[in-house]
């Protein structure tokens, strides 16, 4: 890398620096000088470093030296087109680049737009483009299906894309990525510029970045920051063997809280989230302001929380990934983290959140839930201290995706399907694309893909005379405009304060305090109590797209607010683990109890080495229990039992149920286990026939299914006027996907399913993975009681709640059966005996 | 479900997996594929099939696969080679919209002049398509089998529609029941057929149609007392106490 002076930097621009205080940082330059040769760049940078200030200073520097602005024709579009994973950090960054731009008295106009933008705002935006404008992935897929794209953004010089690390490998990223080709096509001299967390392999991102070979992206990367201190907490005596919450140590965090200015505690799931407030608030005798943010909350609660945040009136926030990201609401000195983090990334992602000070050490706190997440957390530390972080792998591009982005762009103009093609095969994620898959694509966004050709009269694309393809009525572009989007949530309810009028009739009566998935009030009854934003409800109905609730008197809500964590213990993490446990030097640097434990293990039971898995099997009760320890993450654990439940069932075994944890999976059966061929029954070939048969009756694959019918736009979400809750629909995708898996299995969304399936809620390439590091190396061992691992596991067995009372018996039976059957097609290990 | 409601419906099994029960006195099956049986007189009764829903929501740019009319169409060949009815009795909203008998394919018109020419037919008139069973059809292709609005056998009356209040006898469709039973931290969707024994009213028999739960309002103001609901499942009809439903 060249030497930099500040002559890199407009003296207008150097003196600003200078009554800051402040000198510009190399990296920052060094996208200065990225930018006057012209080239692609990825700034690669601790939190903290500057990153987004880097970012936009070249666009800052050439808007300055343009002097006016033509008020049409060319140089009058957007010049610099920002693009973030999440709504509020355009707003945040809308904030702190104004500060330059008012301080250095530049004549520069910055926007933001995203789907909270009022029409209005909107409309005057594309009357009269910002010099800036920021937004979201989403909005940029709508852009791509505006008619008059291509003049709007013929000026565009650059984009840049923020938190590139968080978006690159999803459908997300599919989508961006076609996107940013179709920006490029409007204006080709178009500079793609890069922010990025630190990552091992920036090369991944450079690849992604890039319209040609990664090379074409210059890396930039800035000086590491100060290492964080992370500490695990110990809780000396007191760690529980089981459990998610960290019930036991609220007392400690608490006395943490209170020592710091402001700290962020991180869970990993909304009702973990609820769960902690809760319990702080309980034995908060000092009143500390604490609030809670999670992305269930309603909007306004939210953008309050944040406002004290950056205000500094509050002491703490507990908090889900909704604030995980780059935003800056105020100096946070403490990260603590409930619940072991799952992947080392994540937790310097959050880690990051505290002290936004390149050179002074983020300072952090783990609170591992059970001794197994002792472990994990001590793993985690670990591997922060070693840099050792763990990302998505790269894949190739959706296809849903790509049928969403088609249709976008037959919205916008008439399209050739050659010069598309090749416009596609220019994105990273698509380069492997061949002409017949894009041909079917093409097909699918006309008339859904069908052998039977019915629909050819109701395309939704058609050729013009000319041979190219738009769409066939404003209608149907309006829809899809609705429709964009890779974000697929299930159903949600808004939670709203009801009451009972004379006569019983239960009304709408109050606020709107937030929204939760659907299926979390299926298993309420009108009555039951629960935590929600922060206070205890009573159930007590659904009408239309509303759950109404009331105030509740009880302190000790019925539907507890349990859930693991929704992310997978990664595979960095995993190993780390795996070696930890029969490293006994290791264990030194767990506390007493937790090596009691690992030694009552060892005497009991066994310590497997790391190449090794253990399988223990035992009685318990009427039941016979194999309980194994392959510690690699829920997800996989999960569809290791479905095989291993089929194969159990053919060798006559007669499996009952199983469960999982991100450490170990239990299954239990009528008879005994002990003698069963565990080399055969962890075979590999499980991941053939058996995983064929059982993903196409699986409702994982009905869920997946339904995901890639509404990303390609075959059912669409949202339509003019008609809001409609998930009790009231027209009809239903899991019909669809049995109709279409009889009569015509090859079909492309079906194919992408199976795909997506494999590769996200089942984890399979995981699996095989596991299965081939276990084959030859699996340690039977016969107990004549459970052992100490197996509790956290077999504690999960009581969580299932069984519905009903008594009186019922008959009718029961049979909705017991009807669970059962079900229970047996799609999952036949959650039967509980 | 309270003793009552139980003696009057007296619900058996079928080894088929059907449900026996008495409305008004009248012996009925609920079988598993949504359909009504009367034994008595040999009488079939399907409600909602909604053939060409497919086409219907292809036409506003939807592209549901174009398969479900062969799939009713088969659903209903089914019933009738098992049953060999007297007569088979279609309780409205057999179409999906005014333009789905133009709309059907060649294969499926011939399935449907083969399942009528087998014995009575009858088309009861709905919401949905009475346009299309009153004179819309194509002139070409007159549809076989009689169509009226409702009609009478022993103590039942077919409708369409339920009538609010007290309708004893009334068999009725419309309103595509189904029901969630939770266990386990899960819900099950099934569609059901709702009865008390003086009513009932019928899972939709279409491949793509949808469900109204039975707590919706619409469902209020037709049963004096919580009714039994019996949900469909893969090879047998469960019945449900009302309370056991969320």
């Amino acid at each position: 890398m060249p030497e930099f002076s500040l002559t890199a930097l407009p003296p207008l621009f150097a003196d600003w620096f200078a009554s800051r205080g402040w000198a510009p940082r190399r990296h920052q330059l060094e996208m200065i000088v990225a930018a006057e040769a012209g080239s692609h760049a990825l700034l690669v940078a601790p939190t903290g470093g500057g990153k987004t200030l880097a970012g936009f200073l070249p666009s800052l520097i050439d808007l300055a030296e343009r002097g006016t602005r033509p008020e049409f024709g060319p140089g009058s579009g957007v010049h610099t087109l920002y693009v973030s994973p999440l709504k509020a950090l355009t707003t945040d960054v809308e904030r702190n680049l104004m500060t330059p731009i008012r301080e250095i008295g530049l004549n520069i106009h910055v926007e933001s737009r995203t789907g909270d933008t009022k029409q209005s705002k909107k409309q005057r935006q594309r009357e009269f483009p910002p010099d800036i404008l920021l937004t979201t992935p989403e909005q940029l897929a709508l852009f791509c299906a505006w008619e008059g794209s291509r003049a709007y953004f013929s000026d565009l010089k650059c984009i840049v894309l923020d938190e590139v690390h968080a978006i690159w490998s999803g459908k997300r990223g599919d989508l961006l990525n076609l996107g940013l080709a179709r920006l490029q096509s409007f204006s080709p001299g178009l500079r793609r510029v890069g922010l990025s967390a630190t990552i091992d392999d920036p090369d991944l991102i450079r690849g992604w970045l890039s319209p040609v070979e990664p090379e074409a992206v210059r890396l930039v990367k800035g000086d590491p920051g100060a290492p964080a201190i992370v500490d695990v907490l110990i809780s000396e005596g007191k760690v529980p063997w089981a459990g998610h919450t960290g019930q036991h140590a609220i007392p400690e965090v608490y006395a943490t809280i209170k020592k710091a200015g402001l700290s962020l505690i991180f869970v990993n799931t909304r009702w973990q989230a609820e769960f902690v407030f809760q319990s702080l608030w309980a034995i908060n005798d000092d009143d500390l302001p604490i609030a809670l943010h999670h992305g269930s909350l309603a909007a306004e609660q939210r953008r309050k929380v944040e406002a004290a945040m950056a205000r500094g009136d509050l002491r703490a926030v507990v908090c889900t990934s909704t604030l995980d990201l780059g935003i800056d609401w105020g100096d946070v000195d403490l990260v603590i983290q409930m619940a072991a983090p799952k992947g080392a990334s994540r937790l310097v992602q959050r880690i990051g959140r505290a002290n936004h000070r390149l050179n002074e050490p983020s300072r952090a706190l783990m609170v591992p839930a059970s001794r197994f997440e002792m472990l994990e957390c001590q793993a985690a530390r670990e591997a922060v201290a070693d840099n050792a972080f763990d990302w998505e792998p790269h894949h190739a591009g959706t296809l849903d995706t790509l049928a969403q982005h088609i249709m976008g762009v037959a919205c916008a103009e008439a399209f050739d399907m050659e010069v598309l093609y090749e416009e596609i095969r220019g994105c990273a994620p698509y380069r492997g694309l061949s002409w017949e898959t894009f041909e079917e694509v093409v097909d699918l966004v006309a008339t859904g893909g069908y052998a039977l050709r019915t629909y050819d009269r109701f395309a939704r694309i058609v050729r013009t005379k000319e041979g190219r393809w738009k769409v066939r009525t404003a209608q149907i572009a309006q829809h899809h405009r609705m429709n964009v989007g890779t974000i697929v949530t299930a159903a949600t309810l808004n939670v709203r304060v009801g009451s009972r009028r004379a006569g019983g009739k239960l009304m709408v009566s109050g606020r709107k305090v937030g929204e939760a998935e659907e299926n979390y009030f299926e298993q309420m009854s009108p009555g039951d109590t629960f935590v929600f934003a922060g206070q205890v409800w009573a159930f007590q109905g659904i009408t239309g797209t509303d759950a109404l609730v009331t105030h509740a008197q009880d302190k000790d809500p019925k539907i507890p607010s349990w859930g693991g964590s929704k992310f997978p213990m990664s595979t960095s993490l995993a190993t780390r683990v795996r070696d930890m446990i029969q490293d006994r030097d290791h264990w030194r640097v767990l506390p007493a109890d937790v090596q009691e434990w690992l030694e009552l293990q060892e005497a009991r039971s066994a310590i497997p080495d790391a190449a090794s898995m253990l399988v223990e099997t035992f009685q318990r009760g009427t039941r016979h229990f194999l309980v194994a320890y392959p510690f690699e993450g829920g997800l996989a654990h999960n569809t290791l039992c479905m095989l291993l439940t089929r194969r159990l069932d053919r060798a006559g075994v007669g499996p009952l149920g199983f469960v999982c944890t991100d450490y170990s999976l239990a299954i239990w059966s009528i008879k005994p286990m002990d003698g069963l061929d565990f080399e055969a029954l962890f075979q590999p070939d499980m991941l053939g026939d058996d995983l064929e048969a059982w993903l196409e009756e699986s409702f994982m694959m009905k869920r997946t299914f339904r995901n890639c019918a509404l990303i390609s736009g075959l059912i669409e979400r949202r339509q003019p006027g008609a809001e409609k809750s998930g009790r009231q629909v027209t009809f239903s995708t899991d019909l669809i996907y049995d109709v279409l898996r009889r009569h015509q299995p090859d079909h492309l969304l079906l194919r992408t399913a199976r795909a997506d399936a494999a590769a996200g809620l089942l984890d399979v390439a995981r699996l095989g993975q596991l299965l081939t590091r276990i084959a030859g190396q699996i340690r039977p061992v016969a107990l004549s009681r459970a052992s100490p691992f197996s509790v956290p596991v077999l504690v999960q067995i009581g969580r299932e709640r069984v519905g009903g009372d008594a009186a019922d018996m008959i009718l029961e039976n049979a909705a017991e059966d009807l669970i059962a059957e079900v229970m047996n097609e799609a999952e036949p290990g959650v039967v509980a005996a | 479900m309270n003793a009552l409601l139980q003696q009057t419906l007296s619900p058996t099994r079928r080894a088929c997996g059907s449900l026996n029960v008495r409305i008004m006195g009248e012996a009925c099956v609920l079988r598993c594929s949504g359909a009504l049986w009367l034994p008595e007189t040999g009488t079939l009764i399907a409600a909602d099939l909604h053939l060409e829903k497919g086409s219907a929501y292809a036409r506003r740019g939807q592209m549901l696969p174009p398969y479900d009319s062969r799939v009713t169409l088969a659903k209903l060949r089914a019933e009738v080679e098992d049953l060999r009815p007297r007569q088979v009795i279609l309780l409205g909203d057999s179409f999906h919209d005014r333009g789905s008998l133009a709309r059907l394919a060649q294969a499926d018109r011939l399935e449907i002049a083969a399942l009528t020419a087998s014995c009575d037919w009858i088309w009861l008139t709905g919401n949905h398509d009475h346009e299309a069973l009153n004179g819309a059809a194509d002139p070409d292709w007159p549809l076989p089998g009689r169509v009226v609005e409702a009609m009478d056998i022993g103590a039942l009356t077919l409708v369409h529609e339920p009538e609010a209040g007290d309708r004893p006898g009334e068999v009725a469709g419309h309103l595509h029941p189904c029901a969630t039973v939770v266990a386990h931290n899960r819900g099950v969707r099934r569609a059901c057929f709702v009865t008390d024994g003086r009513r009932i009213i019928l899972p939709a028999f279409g491949a793509f149609t949808g469900g109204l739960d039975v707590r919706h309002a619409a469902f209020s103001g037709l049963f004096a007392e919580p009714p039994m609901l019996a949900a469909l499942g893969r090879d047998r009809v469960h019945a449900l106490a009302w309370n056991s439903v969320r």
